[in-house]
C-alpha cells in the first residue's frame, strides 16, 4: 500500500495510524535510541578531547602505543587496529547487503549476508580482546621511575628471554631541579645499567602494562579512557552480534519470509551500523589524533 | 490475536521499502561504491597517521584532515547504509538537526569549561 493512500483519508489521519515520518513506529523508536546513545559517546568524546588538551604533550601517541600484530613480532604501527577498522566496515556492508536482499524478500541471500555480519562481528570482538591483553600485560621492559622523580618508558627488541633494552626516553620531568629533561633519550649500555639500578632500588620503580591504578603508556587518564571508551563500544558490539545471531535464526526459520517483510533486518541493522559509525570516531580520536 | 489500533495498517512502512530484482541491482551497485570509498579513506587515514609525526610542522594539517575525513565517512554510513538520506526530509532533519544543537552545545561547554579549570582537572577526576 503506498502511503499516498493513507493519507488521503483526512479523518483516519488525525485518527492516528499514520506517521509523519512515514516510518514504522519501530524504526523510529531505533532512531530515537541511536540519538541518545550517539550523545552518550559524543559526551566520552569530548571529555576524551577536554583530557588530551589537558595533558596535551605527555599524551601517549597511539602509533607509538599500539604498533603489536598478533602472531608477528616487529613494528607495525595502528596495523591492527586499522584492520579491526576494516573488519567492522566490511561486516557493516554485508548487513546492508541483508537489509537489501531483505526489501527483495530473498530468503537465502538474507541468511547468506546476516551469517556473514556475525562472523565480522566475532572476529571484531575476537581483536579487541587481544588488544586489551596486549594493553594490559604491556611491554618487555614497562616504564621507569628516575631518581629526580621524573619518569621513563622503554624501547625494546625481541621478545622473551631475547628481550633487550635499547633506549630509555623520558617522558615526564619536574620543571625545575631535575636531572632528566623531557624528551631525553638513553641508550645503549647506559641505558641497561640505569635500568638495572632503578630494578635493583625498587620493584615499585617499574611500571609495567596498564591497570586502574597506574600505567606505563602515559597519564593515568590515559588507559581510564582507553578502558572505558573502547569497553563501552565493546559492549555494544557484543549486543549488536547477540541481536544479529537472534535475527538470523529468525530468518533461518522463515519467521520474516512469513511475515511478508524483513523490516527487523533493517532496525538491527541501523544498530548494527551505529556501532562501526561510533567505531569511525574512536579510530580517529583515540588512535589517529 | 487482539485487535490493535497502535500499529500501522497492514505494515504499510515496511511494504513500501520493498522493491524489484533491477531496483535491487542499483542499491547494491551504490552500495558497493560506498563500501570502496570508505576503504579507501580509511586507508589514507592509516597513512597518514603512520607517516606524518604528531611533532612535525604538517601535523596541524593532518589533525584537521583526519577530523575531516572522519566526518565524511560518517556522512556516507549514515546517509547510506542506514538510509536516512532516502527517508523524508523532516525525518531526516529531525534526527541530525537535534544531534548537532546538542553536540555542539557539549563541545562548548567542555572547551570553555576546560581553559577555565585547566589545572584543577587531575585533583577533580583522577
Amino acid at each position: 500500500m503506498a502511503t499516498g493512500q493513507i493519507n488521503s483519508n483526512a479523518t483516519e489521519a488525525w485518527a492516528g495510524k499514520v506517521s509523519p515520518f512515514s516510518a514504522s513506529y519501530g524504526k523510529l523508536a531505533m532512531w530515537f535510541f541511536l540519538l541518545s546513545d550517539a550523545l552518550t559517546f559524543g559526551g566520552f568524546l569530548a571529555s576524551l578531547g577536554f583530557a588530551r588538551h589537558y595533558y596535551n604533550g605527555e599524551w601517549p601517541i597511539g602509533e607509538e602505543v599500539f604498533h603489536s600484530f598478533p602472531f608477528l613480532s616487529g613494528h607495525f604501527p595502528l596495523m591492527y587496529v586499522a584492520f579491526m577498522t576494516f573488519v567492522l566496515i566490511i561486516s557493516s556492508v554485508t548487513m546492508v547487503l541483508a537489509v537489501e536482499a531483505g526489501h527483495r524478500k530473498d530468503q537465502k541471500n538474507v541468511v547468506k549476508w546476516l551469517f556473514a555480519t556475525v562472523l565480522g562481528g566475532a572476529l571484531f570482538l575476537g581483536s579487541q580482546a587481544w588488544e586489551w591483553s596486549h594493553f594490559i600485560h604491556g611491554s618487555e621492559f614497562g616504564k621507569v621511575l628516575l631518581q629526580d622523580g621524573s619518569w621513563a618508558v622503554s624501547q625494546s627488541e625481541g621478545h622473551g628471554t631475547d628481550a633487550k633494552l635499547t633506549a630509555l626516553k623520558v617522558v615526564e620531568a619536574p620543571t625545575q631541579g631535575g636531572t632528566y629533561k623531557l624528551g631525553e633519550v638513553i641508550t645503549g649500555q647506559q641505558a641497561e645499567n640505569l635500568y638495572a639500578e632503578r630494578l635493583s632500588a625498587s620493584a615499585d620503580n617499574i611500571v609495567k602494562g596498564a591497570d586502574l591504578q597506574g600505567n606505563e603508556y602515559g597519564p593515568q587518564a590515559y588507559s581510564n579512557y582507553f578502558f572505558f571508551i573502547t569497553g563501552f563500544h565493546g559492549l555494544h558490539v557484543l549486543s549488536g552480534v547477540i541481536l544479529n545471531i537472534i535475527i538470523l535464526l529468525n530468518a533461518i526459520a522463515g519467521v520474516y519470509q512469513k511475515r511478508g517483510h524483513y523490516e527487523m533486518v533493517e532496525k538491527v541493522g541501523l544498530y548494527w551500523h551505529f556501532v562501526d559509525l561510533v567505531w569511525v570516531f574512536v579510530f580517529t580520536f583515540f588512535y589517529l589524533i | 490475536m487482539a485487535h490493535r489500533d497502535d500499529l500501522i495498517v497492514n505494515d504499510a512502512y515496511a511494504l513500501h521499502a520493498q522493491h524489484g530484482e533491477e531496483e535491487g541491482k542499483k542499491v547494491r551497485s551504490k552500495i558497493w561504491k560506498v563500501t570502496a570509498l570508505l576503504s579507501i579513506v580509511t586507508f589514507i587515514e592509516v597513512m597518514m597517521g603512520v607517516f606524518i609525526k604528531q611533532t612535525s610542522e604538517a601535523w596541524h594539517y593532518a589533525k584537521w584532515t583526519f577530523i575531516a575525513l572522519t566526518i565524511l565517512k560518517a556522512g556516507y554510513i549514515v546517509m547510506v547504509f542506514m538510509h536516512l538520506g532516502e527517508e523524508k526530509k523532516n525525518l531526516r532533519r529531525f534526527i541530525l538537526y537535534i544531534y548537532y544543537v546538542l553536540i555542539i552545545y557539549l563541545v562548548a561547554i567542555l572547551t570553555i569549561e576546560a581553559v577555565k579549570q585547566n589545572h584543577k582537572l587531575t585533583e577533580l577526576f583522577f
